[in-house]
């Protein structure tokens, strides 16, 4: 009876085996469960149910042996999902590829390799030592109506390159082509660059960030504040200060920036020193005095050597002199 | 003037292929980020939810509080975000005086946002909570069974809506071939009444029962959570139209090296890699080992060999 039960509630669950989904929705809960655990136990319960419903149609799919264990091929899932993305867009064919159909023209493979008449040898179609290299060519054989003022290997430069841009701008057209369809390849951008100034050949830098940044600080110092109080828009940063800060070294001697503040004292003091050291000692004046110190002092030991003989006298006078009476006769002749 | 720029690396290419829209898709990213305010149970939901979904998910751990997914200019963020992160879901989780423990669910399509539900937690149990045997423990990224129980599904918008988002957020990735020995984990959602869902996350025991289909057995593994369904936004239908488009035809992959001869049939070429006979290392010929030693070497391993085949024996 229960199990007859069982098997008619199992029918009418709908099972999405693409996802391994299970729903009951037939169950429904009159009255609340009086305990949490009972709640767990019965959802539980049901929860085994669906499950071993799934895993019976799951396990009844035709499975292939594995390493690991049995492979099941999933069928596509029935409950619908949104995509993550849009589709993508089928790219739109290349002017190229319109005039091909047009002209039933087919793609046909080259062989990679191809024989070299220079050498002789077997080279690649393309890429480094390639074959039939028209630059690798050393000798143009002049042609009776050639031009003999035109470098014909510079022709041949030129040539290539007119030939590369004309691909190039082919390439751009095919590629707008594209974007406008919405099917540019994931990889490639077309990025706006902006549009050259009349007169001017190449197109004009792109102005930086900083470059731009430079631009409204020069504009915000037309303000008497120097932009200091402007409003600034979203996103825009302070103006930069311009000029110097006043730095104070550390007084207390260290390792690193702190023999800076005696070496800079230093450099004060000498620079001081240097500038009144001419006051404090005058040279020349140091000189002359010395000069005439020394004369002076010639001078007067010449005098002094003309008066030798009185000079040495002199203690003898003084000898003279303390019988005081008799000395005086003598002074009296020298004189 | 347009200029033509290009991936500069190839390995930048291939990063912005695998971004581009496709036709058959894999299964989405999520993205799992919070508000200004978070409580602590709500921070454990959503390591948990990261946890469960740890090969598919990107967390962010900064606060962000210019998020707020129901009010016009408050997506711009949330977005952004989607796009550089790739992800397709996103389930963000803030709290307020007004909706404690609130857990924002929502789906973009194109990078903008698709639907949203907004349900509050309640009921919180933990993984640490639960003990069992830990050899049950489900392994990362494997496919999960997706049960729902209960008329409500059916009947009720908004339940019939989280129906369809949480099956998205947790379905794993989207898989043609599965490996049977590789089920490990169901999650179990129960609407309770009109506005409550039980949910919970359980490892498969399989056991014998006879027949092909083994019996199957729910052990709770957590975590489990009550989820109170609060604010809903159902995707616009223009959007929706274009989002549930499907293709019937599949991508068809290139075959190579076969080819269909109207006279042989089905020509295929095989490619054998070289051998490299003369690099292999051979078994007790090692350079160093001299002659004895070898032998005796050979002599235990084939002793050893011996016992552990008895061993066997004895086992069976």
């Amino acid at each position: 009876m229960v199990l007859t039960v069982e098997m008619e509630a199992q029918s009418d669950f709908q099972v999405d085996l693409g996802h391994l989904m299970a729903f009951n929705p037939h169950h429904s809960f009159p009255s609340q469960p009086s305990s949490r655990d009972e709640l767990v136990k019965e959802c539980l319960q049901k929860g085994t149910e669906l499950v071993q419903a799934i895993a019976d149609s799951l396990f009844h799919l035709p499975s292939t042996e594995d390493v690991d264990g049995p492979l099941v091929k999933l069928p596509p899932p029935a409950t619908r999902l949104p995509r993550e993305k849009h589709f993508p867009t089928p790219k739109p064919p290349t002017k190229w590829e319109l005039f091909a159909q047009k002209k039933g023209i087919k793609k046909r493979k080259k062989d990679k390799v191809v024989f070299d008449e220079q050498s002789e040898t077997w080279k690649r179609r393309f890429g480094y030592d390639r074959a039939n290299d028209e630059e690798a060519i050393p000798i143009i054989e002049a042609k009776p109506n050639d031009d003999p003022n035109e470098d014909p290997f510079a022709k041949r430069k030129e040539n290539k390159k007119k030939r590369i841009e004309k691909q190039e701008s082919h390439r751009l057209k095919n590629l707008k082509q594209a974007a406008k369809a919405g099917a540019l390849p994931s990889h490639i951008q077309l990025a706006a660059t902006a549009l050259p100034i009349t007169g001017t050949q190449a197109a004009p830098k792109k102005v930086t960030k900083d470059e731009l940044g430079n631009v409204a600080g020069l504009a915000a110092t037309a303000t008497a504040s120097g932009g200091k109080f402007d409003k600034k828009l979203p996103g825009e940063k302070a103006a930069a200060h311009k000029g110097k800060y006043r730095k104070f070294l550390p007084v207390v001697e260290g390792s690193g920036i702190g023999s800076r503040e005696k070496e800079q004292t230093e450099k004060i003091m000498n620079k001081i020193f240097s500038k009144n050291s001419h006051e404090i000692l005058n040279i020349d004046k140091a000189v002359k005095t010395y000069n005439v110190k020394k004369e002076k002092k010639q001078k007067s030991e010449k005098s002094k050597a003309a008066s030798a003989t009185g000079g040495k006298l002199k203690p003898q006078k003084k000898i003279q002199k303390n019988p005081s009476k008799k000395g005086g006769s003598k002074k009296g002749k020298a004189k | 003037m347009v200029e033509i720029k290009t991936a500069k690396t190839h390995k930048g290419k291939r990063e912005l292929e695998k971004r581009a829209p496709k036709l058959v898709e894999s299964g989405k990213k999520t993205l799992i980020l919070h508000g200004t305010r978070t409580s602590s149970v709500l921070k454990a939901v959503l390591s948990e939810i990261y946890h469960l979904k740890k090969e598919s998910a990107i967390k962010y751990s900064r606060k962000n509080d210019n998020i707020k997914p129901f009010e016009s200019g408050g997506e711009t963020s949330l977005e952004f975000f989607s796009l550089k992160t790739d992800c397709s879901i996103f389930v963000y989780g803030s709290h307020s005086k007004k909706r404690p423990n609130n857990l924002i669910i929502g789906r973009t399509y194109d990078h903008h946002i698709y639907d949203l539900v907004e349900v509050g937690v309640e009921n919180f149990k933990s993984m640490e909570s639960f003990s069992y045997d830990k050899k049950l423990a489900p392994k990362e990224g494997s496919k999960p069974f997706i049960t729902f129980i209960g008329e409500g599904f059916e009947n009720v918008e908004e339940l019939k809506h989280l129906k369809e988002v949480l099956l998205d957020l947790f379905r794993g990735a989207a898989v043609e071939n599965i490996n049977l020995a590789g089920l490990d984990r169901a999650y179990i959602f129960t609407a309770l009444s009109s506005n409550r869902v039980f949910l919970t996350h359980c490892a498969l025991r399989l056991k014998k029962s006879g027949t092909i289909v083994p019996r199957m057995e729910l052990v709770e593994v957590g975590p489990s959570m009550d989820f109170v369904v609060r604010r809903h936004c159902p995707p616009n239908e223009s959007i929706k139209k274009g989002a549930m488009k499907t293709t019937r035809e599949k991508p068809k992959k290139k075959e190579k090296n076969v080819k269909k001869d109207a006279i042989e049939g089905k020509v295929g070429n095989i490619y054998i890699p070289d051998q490299k006979i003369g690099d292999m290392p051979l078994p007790n010929k090692a350079k160093g080992v001299k002659r004895e030693r070898r032998e005796a070497k050979l002599k235990n391993a084939s002793g050893e060999h011996e016992h552990a085949s008895k061993r066997k024996k004895e086992d069976l």
